[in-house]
């Protein structure tokens, strides 16, 4: 081997370890010592929450940008997003035909009254099957599962004789009776949630509670429940979301007697037209108004999840702090 | 004494899901028999009630051997399924975890990846799908879409191509399963990361070996969820065509039933391999991790 080559070995060397050192210095200012503290990663991150959020968000901003929307907005392609006017209309139209406060009230009802039942029942029973040992459990657990993937379909029209048979039809009771049995709408995997959460408290604390005199169902109100309280949030949350939003077995449950909100979209069209034909104000049913319509409908969840959501996050991290 | 201990315990667990069987025996037993029934029958509706008549397997035999839509329609909704399930599950593991991160404006992040959980559902979706509003414009302008059918035999690009042109209906199904994850990964004990971390465990080895194990039970619930969300939303096809079977005056209820009741088979088998391969895989982490 030459010296030349001997040189240039050594050189390239050095040049490598040198690199190997600013990597190194580098890498720990944007890779972070440990985990996830550096630049590199903290801009990752951002990105894509910012990224994923915007996805999330745009069917939003999309409905309330459009519905702020006059016809010549509308009709012209050169305004994407910003209307030129703010076209409070939309809103008013759509308030009338849904009739809004009157429709509000019954899905309330139809939502709120099945949403409590849900989440006290499916608690208990959840406890049951996470922390008693019996025989049959097994079978029953998987019987109830079953009844989780039954598609509604199956059950419709005889469920719909059976509540005739009770008579329970056009009043929200098809909704509120199963729901105080731990049944209803997805009542199965309000259990298996709660059936969760409860396998994650650790069996120490119940032997303590126990051991200090306390019963069974005394342990699981004092004791369980307060800390459970993220899994309660998220139930009840979930149960009265879902029973607004419901548009499958409603119209054949409350028949013509009561109505929804998002019952209500279903037919708005009509509902318009029979609204405004005839008088003297010539207007057709447009997309702003539409739009506006479901941002009305979708609006008291949002204010609800609103309060819900700062509630139920300061509530996942006090328990996640407390939690074993 | 231990004996009664057990037998104590055993009718407080019986007392506490007594609501449950007896909701069962009230609301579901009857119509899931019922409407068993229906499906070996041919049932007609006239004004003096319910009329059956009795055919054997014959419904059954008519969905796949007769009827051109069904047997089309469930292969091609589980194809679309197999891409669509892993999709929701690992992305919302993934954004549960972006939304546990110690990141600035942590609450407005989480409030937004939960609105799907308030708006997902029914007649708004299918108001905004109408309306363009669940797709995104930019994948269109790259060619993504073009460049998968160039690339991929159509069997498979199609499915593929769905997915894109649904995509944020996917992201927004995600909403529920999010939420659970979050709840599972608070359960977890934050000094095990830090003594992880201690003992030189990257972030990539403390997920593998802390998180993934922690919220194991999260993935099942979650999958379970995901399958039967996607499964019996109104925008399953299958639905579709059961729905449209029970009020056709023709093949009617019973044969409504027994399509409704082939699906729920379906739905099972997916559900049991679905759980299969959760719990294989679990065996395979664990056998590489020692």
């Amino acid at each position: 081997m030459s010296k030349i080559e001997i040189a240039r070995r050594r050189r390239t060397a050095d040049v490598r370890a040198a690199a190997l050192a600013a990597l190194v210095k580098t890498r720990s200012v944007l890779l972070g010592r440990k985990g996830s503290d550096g630049l590199m990663m903290k801009i990752v991150i951002y990105a894509l929450l910012i990224s994923i959020g915007f996805i999330y968000v745009y069917p939003l901003l999309f409905m309330v940008s459009q519905s702020f929307k006059n016809l010549d907005d509308l009709l012209d392609p050169t305004v994407a997003w910003i209307p030129r006017t703010l076209y409070w209309a939309n809103y008013g139209e759509a308030w009338q035909v849904l009739h809004y406060m009157r429709t509000l009230g019954s899905t309330l009802l139809v939502a709120v009254a099945p949403a409590v039942c849900q989440t006290v029942s499916c608690a208990i029973v959840g406890y049951g099957f996470a922390k008693f040992r019996f025989p049959g459990k097994t079978f029953l657990f998987g019987l109830m599962l079953l009844t989780f993937i039954v598609p509604k379909q199956v059950v419709m029209i005889p469920t719909f004789l059976l509540f005739k048979d009770y008579g329970m039809l056009e009043t929200p009771l098809p909704f509120i009776v199963p729901g105080l049995f731990a049944q209803g709408l997805r009542g199965a995997l309000f259990i298996l949630i709660y059936c969760q959460f409860f396998r994650t408290i650790p069996d120490a604390l119940e032997e303590a509670a126990q051991m200090d005199g306390a019963g069974s169902l005394r342990t699981f109100f004092r004791i369980i429940l307060p800390i459970s309280l993220p899994a309660i949030v998220v139930v009840f949350l979930f149960s009265m979301v879902w029973h607004w939003n419901e548009t499958y077995l409603a119209p054949l449950y409350l028949g013509n007697a009561m109505t929804t909100l998002p019952l209500e979209l279903k037919t708005f069209n009509d509902a318009f037209k029979a609204m405004y034909t005839g008088s003297s104000k010539v207007t057709d049913v447009n997309e702003a108004i539409r739009m506006a319509a479901t941002l009305l409908i979708v609006l008291p969840l949002l204010v609800l999840y609103l309060f819900a959501q700062k509630w139920f996050t300061q509530v996942v991290d006090k328990t996640g702090l407390t939690g074993e | 004494m231990k004996l009664s201990k057990r037998k104590r315990e055993a009718l407080t667990g019986y007392l506490l899901i007594l609501p449950w069987i007896a909701g069962f025996l009230l609301f579901m037993a009857y119509p899931l028999i019922d409407s068993f029934f229906m499906s070996f029958n041919k049932v007609t509706i006239t004004p003096y009630g319910i009329e059956t008549r009795y055919l054997g397997w014959s419904n059954y035999k008519d969905a796949f051997l007769t009827d051109p839509e069904f047997s089309e329609k469930l292969f091609l909704f589980l194809k679309s399924n197999v891409l669509t399930i892993p999709i929701v599950i690992v992305f919302s593991l993934f954004v549960a975890l972006l939304i546990n991160q110690p990141v600035r404006g942590r609450s407005l992040f989480r409030a937004i990846f939960f609105l799907p959980v308030v708006i997902t559902s029914g007649e708004v979706v299918q108001e905004l799908f109408a309306q363009g509003a669940a797709t995104i414009p930019l994948v269109e302008k790259y060619g993504f879409v073009t460049m998968i059918q160039d690339n991929l035999p159509p069997s498979w690009a199609d499915p593929i191509i769905g997915i894109i042109n649904q995509f944020i209906l996917i992201l927004w199904y995600s909403g529920v399963q999010i939420l659970i994850f979050l709840a599972g990964l608070q359960k977890v004990n934050a000094q095990v990361y830090e003594a992880a971390a201690i003992d030189g465990a990257s972030p990539w080895v403390s997920f593998w070996k802390i998180t993934l194990p922690e919220v194991k039970p999260f993935i099942l619930v979650n999958l379970i969820y995901t399958v039967i969300d996607l499964f019996t939303n109104g925008f399953s096809d299958v639905i579709q065509l059961i729905q449209d079977n029970m009020f056709q005056t023709d093949t009617g209820l019973g044969y409504a039933s027994a399509l409704a009741w082939i699906y729920f088979a379906v739905i099972f088998a997916v559900l049991l391999v679905a759980a299969f391969f959760f719990r294989s895989k679990e065996h395979r982490i664990s056998a590489a991790g020692r």
